[in-house]
């Protein structure tokens, strides 16, 4: 509900972009990106390497300036106005923005004192981050003698020290094992509770899917597909049908089933006890089922849902690659 | 490790972590930015502890002069001057302008350093007057740049180098040197923000240093050249500084020697300031 009246207060945006587009050389790597991101909610970039993940969020923090297209921060004009944007923001890039050979501490005593802290409050808001990071233990410890867990850590308590209305973090758990990925995404949820916008990257659908309220799945530096991790599930569209068979025998049969019921392509696995098929209807399935209890074809596990995001992805990314396929060809 | 483990487990199972991390967040409110003297000397201190954290990083200015300073003493000194004491006292001005002048560009190796990892890029988000970043670092190196000159006079007395001018000479002579080093930096952080790697920055700086301290007259004075070559030698910055700094120390020094320092050093950082902040500022 807290959550609910946060969007309701702050109707406004916080990033909103038209027609972005950065050029490298001969490679447009950003190729025009229209974002419109609602204050204080969590907006996932989800694409593969070299998509335009990071360019983009390179534009929109004001550390590269765009070949094209518009953007406002928090109203604040991306070009005319980026020093008041700079106030606002705070980026965790994809390698670790601290000082390695410095320690943990001292990192964010120098970050505290370029915010504008005296030497004493830099040192208390420094332990008080490490405190609640689960650092304290390492803060007298060089960063370079950190895990990667850590590491990753101590970045983002960095683009903390003071709370930021905008943070962007540029694949925050790549390389992290599973408990260090969940550290991080408690952060991320507990900034978010504290009305932090936050912009992510990340080629992990799971991270997207647990995090975002939005994702837009960006791929050749265009944003192929935008919406809530339903509405990506829902506009690739229909549920699988798994079913596993347990006698090898059965399979042709059982193809034959669910080709006739579900009207549709079977495809056959490759273990040849298992076969995956579209399926709309839960009505048909279960027609479909009834008629393998009747033609004895015992089944040993069968499941229908609706496509992970994986899928999803795989399927928006196949299609706009052929989609940018067709089109090379047309112009040939 | 088993330390690192148990931290590990703390956050998202433990509450009162939990409650920290929320409290750690309620209370980062945001000061006013500092002004410009209070990020500069942030970035000094920074400097200060890498080190102190990095001590090896002295070696350039604590080895170099050490070594720099025997080998040419002994190497040349019997073949140009006779003896070595007498070759010492033309020496060792030279030799000192030399080598910080070739220390310098460890200024850019740093920068260079900083943009390949990702801390350039968030002193770039920062609400800080930019330039900060680089003279904070150009202060320390200063410092270490005042390092190596006491170093290299403190070896040239205890092998019979006797200035005429006095203390008062030599300080001043080192404050030539200082102003000097600290316009030829921006040289360095400009090619820092160009260059790909530490590599092609140190060719680069062997490329330019090699011919200017060589070709100058630190080592013979000019009149033994070929004519065409002293007018290289004689407009040379590295001549101009070596020039007044053993004026200075032996006590012979003039203010148009003076002013032909702080004009040379007043064009470098003229030019290559501007540029390294351009570059700092919009670099891709």
């Amino acid at each position: 509900m807290w959550e609910g009246e946060n969007i309701l207060q702050n109707n406004d945006l916080a990033i909103e972009a038209q027609g972005l587009v950065k050029v490298f050389g001969k490679e447009r790597a950003v190729d025009g990106v229209d974002l419109a991101i609602q204050k204080g909610t969590v907006y996932g970039f989800l694409g593969p390497n070299g998509a335009g993940k990071t360019t983009t969020i390179r534009m929109l923090a004001t550390l590269l300036p765009a070949d094209a297209g518009k953007a406002r921060i928090f109203g604040h004009d991306l070009v005319s106005d980026s020093a008041a944007i700079r106030r606002r923001i705070s980026l965790t890039g994809q390698y670790a923005s601290i000082d390695e050979d410095l320690t943990g501490v001292e990192n964010l005593m120098l970050i505290a004192r370029l915010m504008g802290y005296t030497r004493g409050q830099a040192r208390s808001r420094a332990m008080e981050l490490l405190e609640a990071f689960g650092l304290e233990r390492a803060a007298k410890r060089q960063v370079k003698k950190y895990s990667g867990g850590m590491r990753r850590r101590i970045d983002i308590a960095a683009s903390i020290v003071v709370t930021p209305d905008l943070l962007f973090l540029d694949e925050p758990t790549t390389g992290l094992d599973p408990r260090s990925r969940n550290q991080v995404w408690d952060i991320i949820r507990a900034l978010v509770r504290a009305g932090t916008t936050v912009l992510l990257t990340t080629q992990y659908l799971e991270e997207a899917d647990q995090l975002a309220d939005r994702i837009g799945v960006i791929h050749n530096g265009k944003i192929i597909a935008e919406g809530t991790s339903n509405e990506l599930k829902a506009s690739v569209g229909r549920g699988t049908l798994n079913v596993q068979l347990v006698n090898a025998e059965d399979q042709w049969r059982a193809q034959a089933i669910l080709e006739e019921k579900l009207d549709a392509a079977v495809h056959l696995g490759a273990d040849s006890t298992s076969l995956t098929a579209q399926a709309d209807d839960s009505a048909r399935v279960a027609e479909a089922l009834a008629e393998f209890a009747e033609q004895r074809i015992d089944v040993s596990d069968f499941s229908l849902g609706r496509p992970s995001l994986d899928e999803v992805f795989l399927t928006l990314t196949g299609k706009s690659a052929d989609q940018q396929h067709a089109s090379e060809e047309e112009t040939l | 490790m088993t330390v690192q483990l148990q931290t590990k487990n703390s956050i998202g199972t433990d509450s009162s972590i939990d409650e920290r991390l929320h409290q750690a967040i309620a209370s980062g409110k945001r000061p006013e930015p500092p002004n410009a003297f209070a990020s500069t000397m942030a970035f000094a201190s920074r400097a200060l502890l890498r080190i102190k954290h990095v001590p090896e990083q002295m070696f350039d200015v604590t080895v170099f002069p050490i070594i720099f300073l025997l080998m040419f003493t002994y190497l040349f000194g019997g073949a140009i001057a006779g003896s070595t004491r007498d070759y010492l006292q033309f020496l060792l001005p030279g030799i000192l302008v030399m080598t910080v002048a070739q220390i310098t560009m460890y200024t850019g190796i740093d920068l260079n350093n900083d943009i390949r990892k990702g801390i350039f890029d968030r002193f770039r988000t920062l609400p800080i007057w930019l330039p900060s970043a680089l003279i904070g670092a150009l202060l320390v190196d200063v410092i270490r740049y005042s390092m190596a000159s006491v170093i290299m006079i403190l070896l040239g007395l205890m092998l019979g180098f006797r200035p005429e001018g006095g203390l008062m000479g030599v300080a001043f002579a080192i404050g030539l040197v200082l102003i000097f080093s600290f316009s030829l930096s921006w040289i360095w952080t400009t090619f820092g923000l160009i260059v790909r790697s530490e590599k092609s920055l140190m060719m680069i700086s062997f490329l330019v240093l090699m011919p200017l301290t060589f070709v100058s007259n630190v080592f013979v004075e000019p009149e033994t050249l070929p004519t065409w070559l002293q007018g290289f030698v004689n407009s040379n910055p590295i001549s101009i500084l070596a020039t007044a700094v053993r004026g200075f120390m032996h006590g012979t020094g003039t203010w148009q020697q003076v002013a032909g320092v702080l004009v040379v050093s007043a064009i470098m950082t003229a030019i290559f300031a501007p540029l390294t902040m351009y570059l700092y500022r919009n670099k891709k």
